[in-house]
């Protein structure tokens, strides 16, 4: 098992120092910085921009300003935001959150809605049940997350049934602690149908795929011929052996979820990472671009690490696989 | 068979769709740049077969709008003079298929003066089918041409990858899965947070093709580094370079024919990916820039609130794109099929990548 967890996690790690690398490379690579674009500015002295460059190592070697960089990244420091004046890390860690909140209530909505649809659709294969779910799945797969988002707004705006926007409502400082709560569920309400509206049907035909193929298989049908009831059936042992391919995926519906919170965020003006990076590389603020990125790596890391831990419990091939590499 | 034709059904309906777009300048009654500052936001045309006294006219009609003095968003149809709608009328020049100029368009108003609006008037009057007929030609432009780019370098890189092996194979798919980690819009910011912002049209244009088609390389050099390392190893392949064949000539002939079937179900479901991811790019100001159109920035109005509450006609476009997401569907799933018809499709749009 430790073993198991050390190889995945010395694998997550290369992945996160391969992003970092990454995105360093970007930035360095790339015409137009932040300092050559406050030279053009005739308010700003020469000697202030180049006291800037010194400052931020940017008159130094890639590779120096890259090692510079992990040390401070190491003592938790995410670099220092041009145009906020602020180090970056306070001000991700905000958005950083919010950002999280969004996607872990969808991730969670999401799968808690697409395990039982698919599974009932599995059953029912080749029936109207089956067949209507399948095209309607089809049918949201089409619909892109901005237009999703978009029509869900719309929607909003035009019924007023739900908060368009933001957070908080003004004065949210003010109220009690359960008015609150029920204040950020309500701004909550948009872009979480929206994020879990534009993953559901993935899922929904993953699950179904994996269900129809366990359904099938022999020990199922001795199972079912043992008179083991069919919720028992399907819940304690298909669930467990379709669990492979749904773990995994799992993993990859954390990245989706993140990349499509993006949009959401910017359209429902979700206060997260997505508006706020956006703003970012609108204003060329390098280290909260970098910091950005950096962070959504890590929550997805995260995310397929955890996937391989739960597959390591679920699934006992790969723990005997792992005990003998 | 019933693949095939499924197949070819999808096929077709998609060349139709496309070539709508790529005769834009003909279905587009009007420039998409020109401008009507006398109509902002004017509303949808309504179609007329019955005038105003209740007679029947075989040929269909408009009214003029006339802004009402009160507001600026306001109009009434003038009832006393209908326009008739006459098609293959002469109109503003274009160049059919960006060659042939020309002049001619499907319709128009029978003055030549009044301008239809069938999906109504952006705040600057300017007319929002030919705007989208035309944005479709930069939006699906760009996504095929960032496919083409993903494609070229999945192949060289996979076929690299799997036809040497060892360290170089180990440093490309570990490079590959890098790419892969990383949830690609944020990685399609980072790249272009880096790029120049202020970019005209054109340059934003390969700009943004580039972007996309240099994040997307991974999954396909995976796909294709799969289908060289089963190739390599078949009879033909090892009977050919026992009589003496070199490097580049086995691959060519004999490896990379196989990974036809691989190359052409990946663009089928890239393709939509990429014009969304173009679309996505456009829509949050970082891509196609205006006056010209593209379906990311036709949206991007909609940010606007007063916009998204009182102008309902301008978020038609997002509807028209869906028929084009749902043809790539489709013959993502045929393509699946035909290739591997034991398979189920489980590919498609929304997987990450």
């Amino acid at each position: 098992m430790i073993r198991y967890a050390l190889r995945r996690m010395a694998h997550a790690a290369f992945l996160l120092a391969g992003v970092s690398l990454l995105t360093f490379l970007f930035s360095a690579l790339a015409p137009g910085k932040y300092l050559d674009e406050m030279k053009l500015d005739p308010r700003i002295a020469p000697e202030t921009i180049a006291a800037l460059r010194s400052e931020y190592g940017m008159d130094q070697p890639l590779a120096m300003r890259y090692a510079r960089w992990l040390k401070a990244l190491a003592r938790g420091d995410l670099g220092y935001s041009f145009a906020y004046g602020q180090p970056v890390g306070p001000l991700l860690r905000v958005r950083a959150r919010n950002t999280l909140l969004l996607t872990g209530i969808s991730l969670l909505l999401a799968w808690s809605l697409a395990l039982p649809l698919g599974i009932w659709s599995a059953q029912r294969e080749g029936g109207w049940p089956d067949y209507l779910l399948t095209a309607g799945a089809a049918g949201l797969l089409i619909i892109p997350d901005i237009v999703l988002a978009l029509g869900l707004l719309i929607v909003a705006v035009r019924t007023g049934w739900l908060p368009a926007g933001g957070m908080e409502s003004v004065g949210a400082e003010s109220m009690g602690w359960a008015a609150r709560v029920r204040d950020t569920g309500l701004h909550l309400a948009l872009p979480v149908a929206a994020l879990v509206l534009s993953t559901i049907p993935m899922l929904v035909r993953h699950v179904r795929a994996a269900f129809v193929e366990v359904l099938d298989a022999g020990y199922l049908r001795a199972a079912r011929a043992h008179g083991i009831p069919r919720g028992r059936l399907v819940w304690r042992y298909g669930l467990r052996a379709a669990a492979n391919p749904l773990i995994s995926l799992l993993g990859l519906s954390v990245g989706t979820l993140l990349s499509g919170s993006l949009i959401v965020e910017v359209v429902t003006s979700w206060p997260g990472l997505g508006p706020f990076l956006l703003e970012a590389i609108l204003a060329r603020d390098l280290y909260v671009v970098i910091g950005g990125v950096l962070l959504s790596t890590v929550f997805l890391v995260c995310g397929n690490l955890a996937a391989d831990l739960l597959l390591y419990w679920a699934d006992p091939r790969i723990r005997s696989q792992g005990e003998a590499a | 068979m019933r693949l095939w034709r499924n197949l070819r059904g999808w096929l077709a309906a998609l060349m139709v769709m496309h070539a709508v777009i790529l005769c834009a300048g003909f279905f587009a009654p009007y420039d998409p740049v020109s401008q009507d500052r006398e109509h902002p936001y004017a509303p949808p045309a309504r179609i007329h077969f019955r005038n105003a006294r209740g007679e029947f006219h075989w040929r269909p009609f408009v009214y003029a709008l006339r802004p009402q003095a009160d507001s600026f968003d306001s109009y009434a149809e003038d009832t006393t003079a209908p326009i008739p709608i006459h098609f293959l009328v002469e109109g503003a020049r274009y160049r059919l298929l960006g060659v042939l100029p020309w002049r001619v368009h499907l319709f128009g108003a029978g003055d030549g003066q009044t301008r239809v609006a069938l999906l109504g008037t952006d705040g600057y009057g300017r007319d929002q089918l030919s705007r989208l007929l035309w944005g479709g030609q930069i939006s699906l432009l760009a996504g095929l041409l960032a496919t083409a780019l993903a494609l070229g370098c999945g192949l060289l890189i996979g076929a690299a990858a799997g036809y040497w092996g060892g360290w170089r194979d180990e440093v490309l798919m570990r490079g590959a899965e890098l790419f892969l980690a990383l949830p690609w819009l944020y990685l399609l910011f980072a790249l272009r947070a880096f790029l120049p912002l202020a970019v005209t049209p054109l340059e934003a244009f390969f700009l943004v093709c580039g972007v996309i088609g240099l994040v997307g390389w991974a999954r396909p050099a995976r796909l294709v580094r799969g289908v060289v390392l089963s190739a390599k190893e078949r009879d033909y392949v090892r009977a050919a370079r026992g009589f003496g064949a070199g490097g580049g000539y086995l691959l060519r002939r004999h490896i990379l024919p196989q990974t036809w079937g691989v190359l052409l179900t990946q663009a089928a479901i890239l393709a939509p990916q990429y014009v969304l991811a173009e679309v996505t790019l456009s829509f949050l100001g970082l891509g196609v820039p205006e006056p010209a159109p593209s379906w990311g920035n036709l949206l991007a109005s909609l940010q606007q609130y007063s916009v998204l509450t009182s102008y309902w006609w301008m978020s038609l476009p997002a509807l028209a794109m869906t028929p084009f997401f749902l043809g790539y569907l489709g013959l993502a799933s045929a393509l699946q099929r035909w290739a591997d018809p034991s398979k189920m499709d489980s590919g498609g749009m929304g997987s990450n990548g």
